[in-house]
C-alpha cells in the first residue's frame, strides 16, 4: 500500500532533490525503514546510533504526531502522508560542563541502591544524579500522595516537600498506604515523613504543616522544581494550577473519584494548563467529594503512581511527557483512554493576554464563600438536641437522604430513607404537618434536599441535622459505625 | 555563503539583547540559490524551553516550524536556516548544537556579552554530522 513521505528541504540532497517519496508499508516505522534503506545517507539524520528516532525528529502521519498514536507502530494505509518535521534545538555549551559537574555525586551506598536505574541508559549515572539534585513539592499526603511520596523517595529524588495539615483518620487507611493503623490520630505529615525516611534515608524531607493558600503558595513553589497536585478539592486545584503558571513550574496533576481517575502534566510553557481544560469550576455541590461519593482504594495507587512516573520523567528530561494529553482511567471497566488537550490562547492565566496575574481567592472563585450567606436561612439541629427532643417524646420524622448502601452501614432509629435523587418525586411521603429532620452523612446533601424541597413549595418545617450521621455517632450513639 | 541585509542583522542582534540572559531563536526565510542562501525575512520564535534551561538552551517546536514553513511557502520562500544566541558565550556552535542540527540549513550563532550583542557568525553542518563549517556572511 503506497504511502507518501514528504522530505524536508535540508534532507532533499539525499533523495536526489525529490520532495516526496512513495513506499509500501503497514506502519510508520516500516515506511521510514524502507525510505532509509533506499536512501542510506538519510538514516543518520533521522536515527541515532541505537536505531531510535532522534529526539528532535518528529514524524506526523496525516498531521498526527505518531508519539501521540503508537510511535513507530502507528499504522498507515494507502494514500496516507508521512511528514518529517524537525524541532530545532541547540544552545550554548557554557553551562553544560559546570552543570554536569554541579550535579551531586552518588556514594557507593547510593550506587548499590539505585543499580536498577543506573544500568538503563535512559537514567544512567547522569539521570540518577539529576534525581538527587531535584526537588519535588507534593500537595497532600493522602490517597495520591501516598504512592507518590513512597515512589519518589525510593527513586532517589533528593528533596521532597510535603504540604498537609490533616490528621490520619481510620477511614483513610483503605487507600492511603503511607499511613498505618498505629498512625490514626497523628498529623499525616508526621507519619508520611517517617515512612518516606524509612524507605530512603538519603532523601531530604521538608514538611510544611499548613493549608496551601494564596498567601503562601508562591513562596513555597519557587523553592521546588516540580509540583505534584494530590489534592481533592477544586479551590486548591485551581490554586495549584495558577501558582504553577505564575512560577513557571510543571504541575503533575491527578484526580480520583469512585472508580475513575485522571492524570496529566500541566505545564504552561509547553502546553495547556488546568484552566485551559476546565476554565470554570463546577457549581458547588455538583461534583461530590470522595468522602461523599466514595473511591476504590487501589485507584489513587494507580493514578498516584502515574504521577510519580511523569515526575521522574520530567526530572530526567525524558521525551513524551504527558503534556497536551489527558489520561482517563476507568478501574471498574479497566480501560485507559487518552484525550488530546490544546492550549487555550484566551486562557485567563496562561493565554496570550492573561488577566489573572496574581493569586486570587479560590474559595470565592469556586463559589464556596457564598454558602454561609444561604445557610443562616436554613434551620439546623445538632445531634445532641435531636436526641433530647426524641427522649422527651417530641413527634419528629427523620428523613435520611443518603443512598441505600450507606443506610445499610448504619442509621438513626426510626428514620426513613429517601435518597437525595428521589426527594422531590417522593415528597408526598413527608408529612408537612410534622416537624422534619433531614440528614445525610455530613450535612451537605441534606442541606441540598431541604433547599430543593423548599423551592418545590414544601410547606412543612425542615431542619438539617448538623454534621449528619457522623455527628450522631460522635455525640449520641458511638455504636453507629463511622465511614 | 549566506546573504543578509543590514536591517536583518540589526533585528537579530536586537532580539538577542532583548531576550538576554536567555537564548533567543528564530527562523531565516529566503531562497536557496545555487549553494548560496539569500535571507529575505527573519521570523523570531519564542523559545519553548522551560525557564531554568532557557539560559543555555533553545527549542523551536515542530508545530512552530511548520507554521513558519507554511508562512514562508505562502510567500514563495523557504526556511534557509535558524539563528540563536549564546548569552555570555562565544558565537561558535556547541556539541549540543551539532547533535541537534540538520544539514543544508545555515545556523547563525550570536554571542550576547553581558546583554550587548557581540560576535555573529554563521555555520553549516557537514552531511556526515561530524562538524560545523563556518560559512561566509555577506551583509548587503
Amino acid at each position: 500500500m503506497p504511502v507518501t513521505i514528504t522530505i524536508p528541504t535540508p534532507l532533499r540532497q539525499f533523495t536526489a532533490g525529490e520532495s516526496e517519496i512513495q513506499v509500501d508499508a503497514q506502519t510508520a516505522g516500516e515506511a521510514l525503514n524502507k525510505l532509509t534503506a533506499a536512501h542510506s545517507e538519510l538514516r543518520r539524520h533521522l536515527f541515532n546510533d541505537q536505531n531510535a528516532l532522534r529526539n528532535f525528529v518528529n514524524i506526523y502521519v496525516n498531521d498526527e504526531d505518531i508519539r501521540h498514536v503508537n510511535g513507530p507502530d502507528t499504522p498507515v494505509k494507502d494514500g496516507d502522508t508521512i511528514l518529517i518535521v524537525p524541532s530545532i534545538a541547540g544552545g550554548s555549551a557554557v553551562m553544560d560542563a559546570p552543570t554536569n559537574d554541579l550535579l551531586p555525586i552518588l556514594s557507593n551506598e547510593e550506587v548499590a541502591r539505585y543499580s536498577r536505574h543506573l544500568i538503563m541508559p535512559e537514567v544512567g549515572m547522569t539521570g540518577q544524579r539529576k534525581l538527587k539534585a531535584a526537588s519535588v513539592l507534593m500537595i497532600g499526603t493522602g490517597g495520591l500522595g501516598a504512592p507518590l511520596g513512597m515512589y519518589l523517595a525510593a527513586a532517589g529524588v533528593g528533596r521532597l516537600g510535603l504540604v498537609d495539615f490533616d490528621v490520619v483518620d481510620a477511614s483513610n487507611l483503605q487507600r492511603q498506604i503511607i499511613h498505618g493503623t498505629k498512625d490514626v490520630g497523628r498529623p499525616k505529615i508526621e507519619s508520611a515523613r517517617e515512612r518516606i525516611q524509612d524507605i530512603n534515608p538519603h532523601v531530604k524531607i521538608e514538611t510544611h504543616e499548613t493549608k496551601l493558600t494564596s498567601e503562601n503558595a508562591l513562596r513555597l513553589f519557587v523553592n521546588y522544581d516540580v509540583i505534584v497536585d494530590g489534592t481533592d478539592n477544586f479551590p486548591t486545584r485551581y490554586l495549584v494550577n495558577d501558582a504553577c503558571v505564575l512560577t513557571g513550574k510543571p504541575n503533575v496533576y491527578g484526580s480520583i473519584f469512585r472508580f475513575e481517575g485522571q492524570a496529566s502534566v500541566f505545564w504552561a510553557e509547553r502546553g495547556p494548563c488546568y484552566r485551559c481544560l476546565y476554565p470554570e469550576p463546577p457549581p458547588p455541590g455538583l461534583v461530590p467529594s470522595c468522602a461523599e461519593g466514595g473511591v476504590l482504594g487501589v485507584l489513587p495507587g494507580i493514578i498516584g503512581a502515574i504521577q510519580a512516573n511523569e515526575t521522574i520523567k520530567i526530572i530526567l528530561g525524558a521525551p513524551d511527557i504527558m503534556v497536551n494529553r489527558l489520561l482517563l482511567f476507568d478501574a471498574w471497566r479497566m480501560r485507559f483512554r487518552e484525550l488530546k488537550l490544546h492550549k487555550d490562547p484566551d486562557c485567563p492565566v496562561c493565554g496570550v493576554t492573561p488577566t489573572v496575574k496574581e493569586l486570587i481567592d479560590y474559595e470565592e472563585f469556586c463559589g464556596l464563600t457564598q454558602q454561609p450567606e444561604t445557610k443562616p436561612t436554613m434551620e439546623e439541629i445538632t445531634a445532641t438536641e435531636l436526641k433530647q427532643r426524641l427522649d422527651q417524646g417530641d413527634d419528629l420524622q427523620i428523613i435520611d437522604v443518603r443512598e441505600p448502601h450507606e443506610f445499610e452501614i448504619g442509621r438513626i432509629p426510626n428514620s426513613q430513607l429517601i435518597p437525595l435523587g428521589q426527594v422531590l418525586n417522593r415528597q408526598n411521603e413527608i408529612d408537612p404537618n410534622r416537624e422534619t429532620v433531614v440528614h445525610c452523612k455530613m450535612g451537605g446533601r441534606s442541606a441540598r434536599a431541604i433547599e430543593a424541597l423548599q423551592r418545590a413549595g414544601f410547606t412543612g418545617r425542615l431542619m438539617n441535622l448538623k454534621g449528619g450521621i457522623l455527628a450522631w455517632s460522635n455525640e449520641v450513639d458511638p455504636s453507629v459505625p463511622k465511614y | 555563503m549566506i546573504v543578509i541585509t543590514e536591517e536583518q542583522f540589526s533585528a537579530m542582534s536586537a532580539h538577542g539583547q532583548r531576550d538576554y540572559p536567555y537564548e533567543c531563536c528564530g527562523l531565516m526565510l529566503g531562497r536557496f540559490d545555487h549553494g548560496r542562501k539569500q535571507v529575505l525575512e527573519i521570523y523570531p520564535i519564542s523559545n519553548a524551553r522551560e525557564e531554568e534551561a532557557k539560559r543555555n538552551r533553545f527549542l523551536i517546536r515542530p508545530e512552530e516550524l511548520m507554521r513558519g514553513e507554511k508562512y514562508a511557502r505562502d510567500k514563495g520562500r523557504d526556511v534557509v536556516g535558524f539563528y540563536h544566541s549564546h548569552p555570555d558565550d562565544v558565537a561558535v556552535p556547541s556539541q549540543y548544537d551539532l547533535e541537534h542540527a540538520w544539514p543544508t540549513y545555515s545556523y547563525i550563532v550570536m554571542a550576547v556579552d553581558k546583554g550587548r550583542a557581540a560576535d555573529l557568525r554563521s555555520w553549516e553542518m557537514t552531511s556526515d554530522r561530524s562538524k560545523f563549517n563556518e560559512e561566509e556572511i555577506t551583509i548587503v
